[in-house]
C-alpha cells in the first residue's frame, strides 16, 4: 500500500486554477520531489494533504486514511515543515520541541526525551536552552525539521525546505534530506531547484501551472530529452534558426536555441563519433563557431524540454495563496542559477 | 548530523510507537493549557510585551491623574482619582486585548498556525489557550496598575466583595474583547495590520464613553452614542462598585455584553481559525 495516495486534487482560487487534478503517489519508505516554478501549486498540494486546504475536487490519503473524512486521525501521522520556520521565538530549542511533542500528546518524559535526542540529532544540543530567536536561518530550519520529526509521523513534509538558506546550510539541509531518507522516513519534497529534486528524490512529480507534467526518477527523466547534449556555442546569434535546423536530424529530441540564440542545445542518446560529425556539418555550412561542447543532460534541460520555459519562471508565482510569499524571497539561493543555462 | 546508522533510525523512523490520543473535554482541555504555557512562558522574556503591560499602565494612571485630574470636576465624585482611576483600569485591560489580534497575526504569518492547525491537537486550543494567557496577563497588569492608583491615593469606598466583582468585571470584560481581537488577528495577514486594525476601534471605543468625563458634557450627537456604548455601562459598573455605590442594571447589562461578544466572537474566531478553506 502506498503510504501517500493524491487522487485528482482540484483547487481553485477565485480565478486562478491552482490545481487541475494533480495523481501521484508515494511508496513508503521513499522521498518524492515535487518539483516546479513559483505558483506551480506545490504548496496547494501539501497544504491539501497536511489537512490545512480542502481541494474542490479529488482525494486525498495517508496511510489508509482519507484526510478529508478523518483529518484528526491523517494528522496523528504527519510532520509537516512549511515554507517559513514554524519555531515559537520566545522559547527555548528544547521548549519548541517539547512543546509540540505535548501537543502530539506524547507523556511528559517521552516528550522530553524525544527532544532532547532530536537536538542531539540535529546538531542543535549546545543551543538547546537558547530562545529560538538567537538561532541563524540554518539552525531554525533544523529546529524546524526537528519539530515536525517528534511525533513519529510516518509521512513527511518538506515544503521547499531550502528557500532563503545560504548555500552552507542548503548543504547541511540536504545532508540531513539524504539520510532521513536513507532511514526510511516518506517523505514528500517540494523544491523549485532541479538539482536539490535530483540529488534527494526517488521519484520526481514535474509540476506546471497546477497540473503534473511528467513523473519518473531523476534518470528517467533525463532520458527523455536523450541522456547526453551538445552544445554549439555560435560567433553570430542570427545563425541559430540555420543551425536547428542542420543539426535536427541528428538529435534524439528538440533542438533549442538559448542564450538569445547564441547557444544551440542537441539532445542526443549516444555521443559516439557526434562532435566530429557535428564540426563537420557546420563548418561546410559555413558557420562560425566559437565553441562545441558536450554535458550530460540535467533537469533543467528536462523542465525546458517538458515545458517550453525554465525552471525558475519569473512570470509564474504570482497565484493568491499558493506560493506567493516565499517564492519573492530574493534571498533565495541558486534562484537564478536552475533555469539558465551557460 | 552526527550519531550512527542505528541511532539514526530509532530517533527518525518509528511510525507506529504512538499513544492514544485524548478525547473530548479532556482532549480540549489539556491541550488548550499546553498553548496557554507556551505563552506564559514566554511572557517574562518579552520586554515590549513587559512593559507594555506594566510600565504603560502606570504611565496613563500617573499621566491622567496629574495632567487631567487638576482640570476637572465630575458631579458626584469630590476626587476626580475616584472616577477616573476605575476608568483607566477599564481602558488598559482593554488595551491589553489587543495582544492577541497582534500575537494571532505573527502565528499566522509565520507558519506556526499551519503548523499548529497540521497536529493532532483540539484546533481551538491555539485561540483558547491564547486568551487564557491573555486573561493572566491582565490580571498582573491590573495588579500593578491598582498598587500605583493606591500609592497615590485612590481607595475602595464599598466592601471587598464589591471591588472583587469589579474587578472580575473589568476581567471579564477585557476577556470578551480578547476575542474580538483573536479574530481580527486570525482574520487580517500581518502583524502590522492587526495592530492598526484593533486600536482603530479599541480608541474611540474608550475615549468615546465616561471613562475619563461624564457623557453630559459632549455634543449632543456624541453623548447618545457614549452612553450606549458598552464601554461606558462597563465602566459606570465597575466605579459604582469600587465607590461602594448602587451599580443597579449597568452591572447585568455589562456582565450581559461581555457574555455576548465573548460567545460570538469566540464562535466567529474558532470557526475562521480552523476552517480549512483559506
Amino acid at each position: 500500500m502506498s503510504a501517500v495516495v493524491a487522487e485528482g486534487l482540484s483547487k481553485r482560487f477565485g480565478e486562478t486554477e491552482a490545481l487541475q487534478g494533480v495523481d501521484f503517489q508515494i511508496e513508503r519508505g521513499t522521498v518524492l520531489g515535487l518539483l516546479g516554478p513559483n505558483g506551480a501549486g506545490k504548496t496547494t498540494v501539501v497544504r491539501i494533504l497536511c489537512t490545512l486546504l480542502r481541494p474542490d475536487a479529488g482525494r486525498a490519503v495517508i496511510d489508509g486514511i482519507d484526510v478529508l473524512a478523518e483529518p484528526r486521525r491523517a494528522r496523528a501521522r504527519i510532520g509537516l515543515t512549511g515554507q517559513f520556520a514554524a519555531v515559537d521565538e520566545r522559547l527555548t530549542g528544547f521548549e519548541n520541541l517539547q512543546h509540540v511533542g505535548r501537543l502530539f500528546h506524547l507523556r511528559t518524559a517521552e516528550a522530553r526525551r524525544r527532544a532532547r535526542e532530536l537536538l542531539e540529532r540535529f546538531d542543535l544540543d549546545e543551543a538547546a536552552d537558547r530562545v529560538a530567536r538567537t538561532y541563524s536561518g540554518g539552525m531554525r530550519r533544523r529546529l524546524d525539521i526537528a519539530m515536525s520529526l517528534i511525533g513519529r509521523p510516518s509521512v513527511l513534509f518538506l515544503d521547499e525546505p531550502t528557500t532563503g538558506l545560504d548555500p552552507r546550510s542548503r548543504q547541511g539541509m540536504w545532508d540531513v534530506i539524504d539520510e532521513l531518507g536513507r532511514s526510511g522516513t516518506t517523505t514528500l519534497l517540494t523544491t523549485q531547484y532541479l538539482d536539490e529534486a535530483d540529488r534527494l528524490a526517488d521519484e520526481i512529480v514535474v509540476i506546471d501551472h497546477g497540473t503534473a507534467i511528467a513523473r519518473g526518477t531523476a534518470d528517467e527523466l533525463k532520458r527523455r530529452v536523450g541522456g547526453e547534449l551538445v552544445e554549439v556555442v555560435l560567433a553570430d546569434p542570427a545563425d541559430a534558426g540555420r543551425v536547428v535546423e542542420l543539426l535536427a536530424p541528428r538529435a534524439c529530441g528538440t533542438v533549442g536555441a538559448q542564450a538569445e540564440g547564441s547557444v544551440v542545445t542537441v539532445p542526443m542518446d549516444d555521443l559516439t563519433g557526434v562532435v566530429p560529425a557535428v564540426v563537420r556539418d557546420l563548418d561546410s555550412a559555413g558557420i562560425e563557431v566559437v565553441d562545441v561542447r558536450t554535458r550530460r543532460s540535467t533537469l533543467d534541460d528536462v523542465f525546458f524540454a517538458l515545458t517550453g520555459h525554465p525552471a525558475t519562471d519569473e512570470e509564474a508565482g504570482t497565484e493568491p495563496g499558493t506560493e506567493g510569499a516565499a517564492g519573492a524571497d530574493p534571498a533565495a539561493p541558486a534562484a537564478g542559477e536552475a533555469g539558465v543555462r551557460r | 548530523m552526527s550519531g550512527g546508522a542505528s541511532a539514526s533510525v530509532d530517533t527518525l523512523a518509528a511510525p507506529d510507537a504512538r499513544e492514544e490520543t485524548p478525547s473530548g473535554l479532556t482532549w480540549a482541555l489539556r491541550d488548550s493549557w499546553t498553548e496557554a504555557s507556551r505563552h506564559l512562558r514566554a511572557l517574562p522574556r518579552n520586554p515590549e510585551v513587559l512593559a507594555f503591560s506594566t510600565i504603560q499602565p502606570v504611565m496613563f494612571v500617573l499621566l491622567f491623574t496629574y495632567v487631567f485630574g487638576g482640570s476637572i470636576r465630575v458631579p458626584g465624585f469630590d476626587d476626580y482619582k475616584q472616577f477616573l482611576l476605575p476608568g483607566i483600569f477599564a481602558q488598559t485591560v482593554l488595551f491589553g486585548s489587543t495582544f492577541a489580534a497582534v500575537g494571532l497575526a505573527e502565528d499566522m504569518s509565520k507558519g506556526i498556525a499551519d503548523r499548529l492547525r497540521s497536529l493532532p491537537m483540539y484546533p481551538p486550543a491555539v485561540l483558547v489557550g491564547r486568551t487564557f494567557a491573555d486573561l493572566l496577563r491582565n490580571l498582573i497588569t491590573f495588579v500593578v496598575m491598582l498598587a500605583v492608583a493606591f500609592a497615590i491615593g485612590f481607595r475602595f469606598e464599598g466592601t471587598l466583595a464589591e471591588a472583587a466583582a469589579a474587578t472580575a468585571l473589568l476581567l471579564s470584560f477585557a476577556y470578551a474583547f480578547t476575542w474580538v481581537n483573536a479574530l481580527l488577528g486570525v482574520s487580517v495577514g500581518s502583524v502590522e495590520a492587526a495592530n492598526s486594525a484593533s486600536f482603530t476601534w479599541i480608541f474611540p471605543l474608550t475615549f468615546v464613553s465616561s471613562a475619563f468625563v461624564d457623557p453630559s458634557t459632549m455634543p449632543s450627537w456624541l453623548e447618545p452614542i457614549a452612553r450606549n456604548n458598552p464601554f461606558t455601562i462597563a465602566t459606570n459598573a465597575v466605579r459604582a462598585l469600587y465607590n461602594g455605590r448602587a451599580a443597579g442594571s449597568d452591572l447585568w447589562l455589562a456582565l450581559a455584553w461581555a457574555a455576548a461578544i465573548t460567545v460570538v466572537f469566540g464562535f466567529l474566531a474558532c470557526r475562521k481559525f480552523t476552517s480549512s478553506t483559506r
